[in-house]
């Protein structure tokens, strides 16, 4: 169930000298409750095919089923799907515009259709969840540090309530604490609500160390879509296409080569420091 | 206070301080921050420097003040010997002090790569045919030659910053300052512009600082400066600061991933030495033990 891509095609100016085929025959599908990275390098398609997910963009070929239903299907209310598919944009903060943080999160409740005091009860759950705390719903969106902007930006989403949770580089510019902060809140959601949540993101090491699967993007097709562990086991291919595999992969795949029985496809650094343990004879992971 | 300088000083802040003030609407100053305070270093010609520090702890601010975009609310910054307060020597100091910022795509000006280099030093009045010697010499330190006559849009986000820094190099500034200037990159935009920035420093002598989150970036600085909340509370090179992993992360940051594999593997009990800073350092540590 839940998103189902089949022979997605999408193609920028058509018929022009600047015509980009942007998606190539993408077919996948994200299950209920998955935590899904997608990565891939600048241009590789990978706004593009998040875009389809809720709808923003139309495909120029190809199926998309929500739940089993075809959105592109006539009468099908495409409103209720940008809602029940939340997309965090990079650098979100930029769409902040109201006096206040509460006004600001109650504006896509609103937006739904709900009443003033509705819209305010969701919007002080979803500063709850994004790790907001009451003292900031009168202040300025304006006023606050980077780290808290971008929380009050995906509050801003969480509001209306989603099934999936889509975020477009969370943490790009936030400071390391700051990074960690966003990405622990992002797996407590997935956690605690069951939220399905797609993390594109460039930090291999972020997303090796919360998705569950990956998708990795390149030249508008799907390259690879599996567990963290299968897919950085192709680094080398990774790197030709422009990206990499988290430092800990390297530095396991070095070890290995020196005669150390480690496991080569530890990918976090707590796997890493377990498996090389194991290896100096020392502990018991 | 006027300084000649040391002949081996590219930068001097004597208790810099920066304070931003707000005002109400009858112009009542209603609330000052002390965005850098009381901070004094200084920096030698042909280093490469870092400076690290969490949102808001006034590394911007800072590096604001090199090429006098800022100037000192409180102490003095010198910059080549020129005190960036007395607006003559404004001129020279930012064309000493080049500056690169987070995202390429506002600072890219021209339609052809080759002109938004030449840009920079036409303005400063440079003869025509050095113009292009300049143009030419800058794309090649950044490797991006081969692309002197595409457009800038159909770059990549390395090659983007790439060419920035160009645009920078072609003024032939002494000093080049880069506020996190891969923090939009790929992983592989951001290996391109880090390899561009060592090799401005090493092969062009330019001192660098570079302001930045990714922690894998400075293990090649000279010496690594920390900041929290405006002053500046650790100093050394990288192999000291990343020792201090706790510390570290008291200030929000973080160590390198080889650093904290390290430091967990200490933790458990496994003798390494403090401060390794790269997959080779550690495999090499873990071989001698075995």
């Amino acid at each position: 169930m839940s998103i189902k891509l089949e022979q997605v095609n999408y193609v920028y100016s058509p018929d022009t000298a600047y015509e980009i085929h942007a998606l190539k025959n993408v077919s996948l599908e994200i299950g209920d409750g998955q935590f899904i990275g997608l990565i891939g390098h600048t241009g590789s398609g990978k706004s593009t095919l998040v875009q389809h997910l809720n709808g923003l963009m139309k495909a120029t070929s190809g199926h998309i089923y929500f739940h089993g239903e075809d959105i592109y299907a006539p009468g099908y209310d495409m409103r209720k799907l940008r809602s029940r598919v939340g997309l965090v944009f990079q650098y979100p903060e930029h769409q902040l515009f109201e006096v206040d943080v509460l006004s600001d999160v109650c504006f896509g409740p609103k937006n739904q259709g709900l009443s003033k005091e509705e819209a305010q009860e969701r919007a002080k759950a979803a500063l709850r969840m994004a790790g907001l705390s009451e003292k900031f719903y009168r202040q300025s969106p304006f006023e606050l540090s980077g780290g808290q902007k971008r929380r009050a930006a995906i509050a801003g989403v969480l509001a209306m309530e989603p099934e999936v949770l889509i975020l477009d580089e969370p943490t790009a510019g936030l400071d390391p604490r700051g990074r960690d902060e966003i990405l622990d809140q992002i797996q407590k959601l997935h956690r605690e609500k069951g939220i399905t949540i797609v993390l594109v993101s460039h930090s291999m090491e972020d997303v090796a160390k919360y998705v569950e699967r990956i998708i990795v993007m390149n030249q508008g097709e799907v390259m690879y879509h599996d567990t963290p562990r299968e897919v950085f086991r192709h680094y080398r291919e990774l790197e030709a296409v422009g990206l990499a595999a988290p430092e800990v992969t390297y530095l396991m795949h070095a070890l290995k080569e020196k005669g150390f029985r480690v496991d080569a496809d530890a990918t976090t650094v707590e796997e890493a420091r377990d498996t090389i343990l194991a290896a100096l004879g020392k502990g018991n992971p | 206070m006027e300084r000649t300088g040391q002949p081996g000083e590219m930068l001097r802040a004597e208790e810099l301080v920066y304070e931003y003030h707000r005002y109400d609407e009858e112009g009542r100053e209603t609330e000052a921050t002390r965005a850098v305070d009381n901070v004094s270093l200084h920096v030698e010609k042909g280093e490469f420097v870092a400076i690290l520090g969490h949102n808001g702890s006034g590394k911007s601010t800072l590096a604001k003040h090199i090429n006098a975009i800022l100037t000192p609310t409180g102490g003095t910054v010198w910059v080549g010997g020129k005190d960036t307060g007395k607006e003559e020597n404004l001129w020279e100091i930012r064309q000493s002090a080049g500056m690169v910022f987070q995202n390429p795509d506002n600072q890219i000006i021209g339609t052809v790569v080759e002109e938004d280099v030449g840009f920079g030093p036409e303005n400063m009045g440079v003869p025509t045919k050095e113009i292009w010697e300049r143009v030419e010499e800058s794309l090649k330190a950044v490797d991006m030659l081969k692309y002197r006559h595409h457009s800038p849009n159909k770059l990549s986000g390395g090659q983007k910053q790439r060419v920035a820094i160009a645009g920078v190099v072609a003024m032939h500034p002494q000093c080049i300052v880069l506020d996190e200037p891969t923090a939009m990159l790929d992983p592989n935009g951001r290996r391109e512009v880090i390899r561009a920035v060592r090799a401005l420093n090493q092969v062009e002598e330019i001192t660098v600082i570079l302001i930045t989150h990714y922690m894998e970036e400075v293990i090649h600085a000279d010496r690594v400066f920390v900041m929290d909340s405006g002053r500046v509370v650790m100093e050394g090179t990288p192999r000291e600061i990343f020792s201090r992993v706790e510390e570290l992360k008291s200030y929000r940051l973080d160590v390198p991933q080889a650093t904290l594999l390290a430091w967990e593997l200490k933790k458990a009990g496994v003798n390494l030495p403090d401060g390794i800073l790269s997959r080779e350092e550690l495999v090499e540590a873990l071989c001698q033990l075995s």
